[in-house]
């Protein structure tokens, strides 16, 4: 819209009327200010007098600006101002709204939503269709756009979640080229990353009307995946522009023994300066290495900022059995020298008793031409299995001659065996010595390349049977299994027919042995697995990596076959994550080892803008209240010109004007009832709710009111009901709480008042208003509510009142403390264990302050109860004259207790014991 | 500039009650102030009944002898008389200006002409009632007459008011010869009429003392700004695009009527004087009771 460098207008035609504030000023200094009246009695003297000037006297300058700045701030504001007005607004064209919805978006999602947001938003308020296209999701591509109001965008634009892989833009571009749709703009919501095929892709959206794009100022950062060379895992991270970034440490993560994922290292993240990537070395001991499942940038949630860590970082451990004693010159016969060899540089060997090595957490035993076990090994052999470790045998003259697994099946051996095995083209045999067959598809071995040069002489036999052709994993030419395996619990056991050694056949010697070991993932290699390796697998996923880099659980995805993971970069076909197959895992990341990032760079035609543009401010309810401003001194202004002011008839006019200007402050009711309750004694009843109690605990403690003025000198005015949630406590020195089980439990804050107020020297007498009748506090339901209800206060130790409580004696002498009922119980705060009675007086001193909580069940407020005629509203007692006692001395219990409150313990004084010492008569 | 004759006004009934309400306060203020100043009867520089001793003379035939002085007459041959001064109570007649004019008052803070006026002339009453002379208003039909009983009379009149007119001009009556008169007002009224009853009533040898009871903001007409200026009953109006251009005109004029005030009280003897309202009242009650007794 037009507007003045920052400023637009909504309505600029408004501001032809500042064309009018020339006339106005005109106007105004030709008019004279309205004339005031006087009472003047010599006025007489004046009759016949002429003017001396024939100029009226003009409204003073000031005036007139004054008056002027309010009608111009006043048509200034009519006229719709916004400070920072979005520019966009000009066309009505159809607006598509293009999202690059890939990882690299992830960090910032949050903001880029509202932004989506108020673009749908902004649309709809002007009536442009809108289209929303998300160009991560290449199956999405719609091949029309189909322009819908922008409001039924907002919601489902509210569900979408970045991809864990980046759009593919020459995909994009030939779409954008075949729209058939042809005029409208396009607004572009880029991640800021180069790509192919970026810049043409905008180049094709140009023609169809205006682009501009909306990036976001930060930095992208990404980690290629990990490295293990010499050791030490190196991690690479990467950035996308030369910006100083904040403080970023990288973390590596994996399991705790418990299995709960912890970060096992963190190190910090230190840019050279002209350098977009940065080396980060981790040392860490193996066991950690090991465990280690993930990398990740902190506090960047994107996929690109994680890399998986797989086998590639994983040393095995390897423990090998299966040697006799050693003898000097006999090494190269050892089973064990070709399987070290093999495995050295890839896993650690252990070679130590079973017992120990077991203690170890191998995660592959390899027995060597192991005959027999010890049944206690064996045993422990087996659980290991069981728990998930594999077992490797060879085959040896050991295992030959004995007779494991000949007659039964022997959990330790995938296959039965035939005793004896056989040996072919050797000395003594018929035929050549046999060659390796292909591997088949299903086997782990698959697409390892066979060289000629491998030969059996000498093998075990495996005994036919129905399973035998399921557990072969690697067979020679006339189909005799060479390698067997079985699963065993979570572990499987894997039997190669020939020695470990050279012995029965070459296949040790060759290169073939080293990555059968490989494939088997007894070692593991460092470098990365290519097509050869996957291929003919069916890699199953395990974890899904999302677009902001959270591990999703992806057990119950199909697995995928071994060719498609090739390269090991995530694509919109295949998601990272990590995959497994057997015991091999394979992670495939977002950046691959090559990887650089770098910023987009765009044509000079295409607007860039930020993604936060400073916010519009309409700036019309600051003019308008400036324009009133401006007009309410001008009331002032004229009221001061023309005397009114200050003059004889000020008074009125001075006052309005100040009327006008200020605010009345609101009368506060609740000021009245606090001034009454401090400067008068007041009683004061909680209000439950139930408005029958109500009732009667006002009339209660009016009738106790109107007994206390007449025979004390306490002279409380009317009670007041106190609602525990609004009113203050603090001005009622007593308060009466008869429980209803229509009151709710009180808030908290509730609460806290109640336990100032108690603190502070309140009291409050409780009263179940069933005298207890079963039993204080336990079967009634009102107990029950009371003991809800003193849930929350501070209540100290209680114990019944003692026949010394100075409640006794406070005003009359008093044994028990009937109400409408008179068998309740009352309880008072207990006594210190340490009261005594002194020689000579008659009761204890016990508490030094006033009991704060007072509890029983008689129904006081029944019995104190008077209308304002004077009748008793409720019977207590049996009629006649025991009633009537009964309440008279429910009175004067009443009496004694706001005695008591009043007045703390002063009868519990010395001075008082001569009397009362005479009064109970000893 | 706009003049209209001036008709008879009535004022509310209200604003009657309003006045006759501070009677009671006046009346004290009043008698305040009488008990500040110290009165007498008059002598009247001739033989006469009275209190003072005037003269001996010798006696003649014709004359009482229980009249004669034996102490005088021992120190010579004839027999004398002693002559007492002839004291008589005066006439004094008061003309307290009633009129709308009169109820002017420039600051809330000060009283209005009104009230002085009043106050002066009840003042006086009381002191001249106390000291034995005759006190009348002016408009009273019925002569001067002595005591307090003619105070209370005066005070009654006073209090019952009439209808009102804009500018009060001070009636014409037959005035008793030798009498004083005392004419409290703001002489804003028609000149003409004005300055004829003087003459009239000193022509009839009344001897009097003026006091015109102004406001200093009549005095010194602060007001600036477009104004319409009106009388105290709305019915004179003028207006003026700029009061502060008509001061010095105004002026000019009101300097034109206390001069002729001054003039027209030397022709005819009288004392005047000019009041204002945020002036002391003590010290104008004496100046007025020394210009009243200043003729024996």
């Amino acid at each position: 819209m037009p507007g003045l460098g920052a400023i637009g207008f909504l309505s600029p035609f408004l501001l032809l009327g500042l064309l009018l504030l020339p006339l106005l000023w005109w106007l105004l200094r030709a008019t004279p200010p309205a004339a005031i009246r006087r009472l003047f009695p010599a006025v007489v003297l004046l009759l016949g007098l002429k003017d001396p000037e024939t100029t009226p006297h003009k409204t003073p300058w000031w005036l007139l600006m004054l008056r002027m700045l309010a009608i111009s701030a006043l048509i200034l504001g009519f006229a719709g101002p916004i400070l920072n007005p979005d520019q966009a607004k000009i066309s009505r064209n159809p607006l598509l709204i293009l999202r690059d919805g890939g990882w690299a978006s992830a960090p910032d999602w949050r903001q880029r939503q509202e932004k989506v947001t108020a673009l749908l938003e902004e649309a709809a308020r002007l009536g442009r269709p809108v289209a929303l296209v998300n160009l991560a999701d290449v199956n999405a591509l719609p091949d029309s756009l189909a322009f819908q109001a922008g409001t039924t965008l907002i919601a489902s634009s509210k569900g979408d979640l970045p991809q864990p892989h980046r759009a593919d833009y020459s995909i994009a571009n030939d779409w954008a080229k075949t729209l058939l749709d042809d005029q409208f703009d396009t607004i572009w919501l880029s991640d800021g990353l180069a790509a192919d095929a970026k810049a043409e892709l905008a180049e094709t959206l140009s023609g169809k009307g205006n682009v501009s794009i909306i990036e976001a100022a930060r930095p992208t950062l990404a980690l290629r995946p990990a490295e293990f060379r010499d050791g030490t895992v190196i991690v690479t991270v990467l950035r996308d522009r030369l910006l100083d970034p904040l403080d970023l440490t990288v973390s590596a993560y994996g399991p705790d023994p418990a299995g709960i994922e912890r970060r096992l290292a963190e190190m910090p993240v230190e840019f050279a300066p002209e350098a977009m990537t940065a080396e980060i070395t981790f040392d860490l001991p193996s066991e950690l290495r090991n465990r280690i499942t993930r990398f990740s940038v902190d506090t960047i949630r994107s996929a690109g900022a994680q890399s998986l860590g797989d086998d590639r970082l994983k040393r095995r451990k390897v423990v090998l059995l299966g040697d006799g004693p050693q003898q000097e010159g006999q090494a190269l016969v050892s089973p064990l020298h070709f399987l070290r060899k093999a495995l050295a540089p890839n896993a650690e060997l252990i070679e130590a008793p079973l017992n120990e090595s077991l203690l170890a957490n191998p995660d592959v035993i390899v027995l060597a031409d192991v005959a027999g076990l010890v049944p206690a090994e064996a045993a422990l052999l087996l659980d290991w299995v069981e728990a998930g470790g594999m077992l490797l045998r060879f085959a040896g003259p050991n295992l030959a001659a004995a007779s494991v697994g000949v007659s039964a099946d022997d959990p330790l051996l995938p296959v039965r065996l035939r005793s004896g095995g056989r040996s072919v083209g050797g000395a003594m045999s018929w035929g050549a010595p046999k060659k390796l067959d292909p591997f088949v598809a299903a086997s782990p071995f698959y697409g390892l390349e066979i060289p000629a040069d491998v030969e059996v002489t000498a093998q075990v036999i495996a005994e036919p049977g129905p399973l035998l052709a399921e557990r072969t994993i690697a067979a020679l030419q006339d189909g005799t299994p060479l390698v067997t395996q079985k699963e065993q619990g979570d572990g499987r056991v894997v039997l190669v027919h020939v020695s470990a050694n050279a012995e029965w056949s070459t296949l040790p010697l060759s290169g073939l042995f080293v990555q059968m070991l490989d494939r088997l993932a007894v070692s593991t290699s460092a470098a990365t697995p290519d097509n050869g390796d996957l291929a003919g697998q069916l890699w199953q996923p395990i974890w899904q990596l999302s677009g902001f880099g959270e591990m999703v659980p992806a057990d119950h995805l199909l697995a995928i076959p071994g060719e498609q993971l090739s390269g090991l970069m995530a694509n919109p076909k295949l998601p990272p994550g990590l995959y497994q197959n057997a015991d091999r895992q394979v992670a495939v990341n977002v950046i691959g080892a090559e990887t650089v990032l770098a910023r987009a760079e765009w044509p000079d035609s295409i607007q860039v803008l930020d993604m936060s543009p400073p916010v519009e401010q309409p700036l019309k309810a600051y003019l308008l209240a400036l324009g009133l401003l401006f007009l309410m001194l001008d009331i002032l202004a004229t009221l001061f010109l023309s005397g009114r002011l200050t003059g004889p008839r000020s008074g009125l006019a001075a006052s309005l004007a100040v009327a006008v200007l200020l605010v009345a402050p609101e009368v506060r009711a609740d000021d009245t009832r606090a001034q009454t309750a401090t400067s008068e004694t007041v009683l004061a009843f909680v209000i439950t709710g139930d408005s029958r109690v109500d009732r009667a605990s006002e009339a209660g403690l009016y009738g106790l009111s109107r007994v206390l003025t007449e025979r004390t000198a306490i002279e409380p005015i009317d009670p007041i009901g106190v609602d525990l949630e609004r009113d203050e406590l603090a001005f009622y020195p007593l308060i009466y709480w008869p429980i209803s089980e229509e009151q709710p439990v009180p808030s908290a804050a509730a609460y806290q008042k109640l336990n100032t107020y108690i603190r502070n020297g309140g009291m409050i007498l409780f009263d179940t208003r069933d005298a207890n009748i079963g039993r204080f506090g336990s079967a009634t339901p009102n107990g029950n509510h009371l003991r809800r209800l003193a849930a929350g206060l501070d209540v100290p130790a209680l114990e019944p009142v003692p026949s010394d409580h100075v409640l006794t004696r406070s005003f009359y002498l008093l044994q028990d403390f009937p109400g409408r009922h008179s068998r309740g119980q009352l309880w008072v705060e207990a006594a210190p264990k340490d009261a005594e009675r002194i020689e000579g007086v008659p009761f204890r001193n016990l508490n030094d302050g006033v009991s704060p909580i007072l509890i029983g069940g008689n129904d006081w407020a029944a019995a104190w109860a008077l209308s304002r005629e004077g009748r008793y509203l409720y019977p207590v007692g049996r009629s006649g004259f025991a009633g009537q006692r009964q309440r008279e001395i429910a009175y004067r219990f009443g009496v004694n207790l706001v005695m008591y409150v009043l007045t703390g313990n002063y009868k519990s004084d010395q001075v008082h014991v001569p009397a009362l010492l005479e009064r109970l008569g000893q | 500039m706009n003049t209209q004759p001036a008709p008879v006004v009535t004022t509310t009934r209200l604003e009657a009650d309003k006045l006759s309400a501070r009677f009671p306060a006046l009346l004290v203020h009043a008698e305040r102030l009488a008990a500040s100043v110290v009165s007498g009867v008059h002598g009247r520089r001739r033989a006469g009944p009275g209190e003072d001793f005037w003269q001996f003379r010798p006696a003649i035939d014709g004359d009482n002898w229980r009249n004669i002085d034996w102490r005088r007459s021992g120190r010579g041959d004839a027999p004398y008389i002693r002559q007492q001064e002839w004291q008589s109570a005066q006439s004094v007649y008061l003309w307290i200006d009633r009129a709308a004019s009169m109820d002017y008052a420039g600051d809330k803070n000060r009283e209005s002409k009104s009230y002085l006026a009043h106050l002066f002339g009840l003042a006086v009453a009381i002191l001249l009632g106390r000291g034995g002379e005759r006190v009348g208003l002016i408009e009273d039909p019925d002569p001067p007459r002595i005591g307090q009983q003619q105070v209370d009379r005066i005070t009654a009149q006073l209090a019952a008011r009439g209808p009102l007119q804009d500018y009060g001009i001070p009636a014409s009556r037959n005035f008793a010869k030798g009498s004083r008169a005392l004419f409290l007002s703001d002489f804003l009224g028609d000149w003409e009429v004005i300055s004829s009853r003087i003459r009239q009533a000193a022509d009839q040898g009344v001897a009097g003392a003026l006091v015109m009871i102004l406001d200093p903001t009549e005095e010194s007409f602060p007001f600036d700004g477009r104004t319409e200026f009106r009388s105290m009953s709305g019915t004179v109006r003028f207006e003026t695009l700029r009061a502060k251009g008509l001061r010095e005109a105004y002026l000019g004029r009101l300097t034109e009527r206390k001069s002729a005030l001054e003039e027209l009280c030397r022709n005819v003897g009288w004392h005047q004087r000019l009041v204002h309202t945020d002036d002391s009242a003590l010290d104008v009650l004496t100046w007025i009771f020394h210009a009243l007794e200043r003729r024996r």
